[in-house]
């Protein structure tokens, strides 16, 4: 896995490199001009977001019910890298709507949950850090909440009447338009696993030393 | 002399004055975005710029937390084990 890093990194370096290129080429959005190349980012960040939901929940799942310290590491890395992805969504969401609706933010149904979710991931993260001992736990079921969340977040343009977009606008883009933002999506992904696979190695180094403090008071 | 003569300045230019700083006539038909005056068009190349950037900033700015973090658990255990053998 260590000597796949190194590599990973180049890949991801050079396809957020490549990005602009393809971004640039792509064709504007009838009605919305220039602005929506925003998707291109805005985007994969909410997809690099929901891995990161889908991580921290499992993780927490196998912590909570097989108590694997390992799991916990992973579950922690994964939430803070849901709230990283989360407020890029959330600050160029804010961005391009007001070129395209006029507004910076609407209080609607898909807009407003993505603030929840976003927030009960900062809740997960102010639980780790001031919860005290036992807090993992704690923190790990608001884990499993918030991952139960995330489903009805994204299906929620298509149950309920919202300004944004619905999820059946995606599949439907063009080859031209499709291919820059598949690109961007496997970037962002890639990014999210280099992090991920950083801040799980911090996680690790933290529970050597807290173990090494123990062993000292002893 | 020189009050006469603001006051018939006064007179005389106040109408057009006036006529200046009154409010635009209200629209009174359909105009299309490119008949608009570039100052009532938003651009949006900075709400792009702004967005890509803070993407950018994000990223960065969380890998430095990582390694400034990493660092500074290296130089406590670093720290640590010095203590221990000097016991």
């Amino acid at each position: 896995m260590r000597k796949a890093f190194g590599p990973l990194v180049l890949v991801v370096a050079a396809l957020f490199a490549a990005a602009p290129y393809y971004i640039a080429q792509a064709p504007y959005e009838s009605t919305m001009g220039l602005i929506q190349k925003i998707m291109y980012f805005h985007v994969p960040s909410w997809i690099a977001m929901y891995a990161a939901i889908f991580v921290c929940g499992t993780s927490s799942a196998i912590y909570l019910f097989q108590n694997k310290p390992a799991a916990d590491r992973y579950a922690v890395s994964a939430a803070e890298l849901t709230v990283l992805f989360g407020s890029m969504g959330l600050v160029t969401g804010p961005l391009w709507g007001r070129r395209a609706w006029g507004v910076w933010w609407e209080w609607d149904v898909r807009l407003t949950s993505a603030l929840l979710l976003e927030l009960i991931f900062v809740a997960y993260l102010l639980v780790r850090k001031y919860g005290g001992p036992g807090s993992e736990k704690l923190a790990a079921a608001a884990a499993l909440f918030g991952t139960a969340v995330a489903p009805f977040v994204y299906k929620s343009v298509d149950i309920w009447r919202t300004v944004h977009p619905k999820t059946s606008v995606v599949p439907t883009l063009p080859k031209v338009m499709a291919g820059p933002l598949a690109l961007t999506a496997l970037a962002f992904l890639l990014l999210f696993f280099v992090l991920l696979t950083l801040r799980a190695r911090l996680a690790e180094r933290q529970a050597v030393l807290d173990e090494l403090y123990l062993a000292h008071e002893d | 002399m020189r009050v006469l003569t603001a006051l018939c300045s006064f007179v005389l230019l106040a109408p057009r004055v006036l006529a200046v700083q009154q409010a635009p006539p209200g629209q009174s038909e359909y105009v299309p975005i490119k008949d608009l005056p570039s100052t009532d068009v938003m651009p949006a190349a900075p709400l792009l710029i702004a967005a890509y950037t803070f993407v950018w900033i994000a990223v960065m700015f969380y890998l430095w937390t990582i390694w400034h973090r990493l660092n500074r658990v290296e130089a406590e255990m670093v720290a640590l084990a010095k203590k221990t053998s000097g016991r």
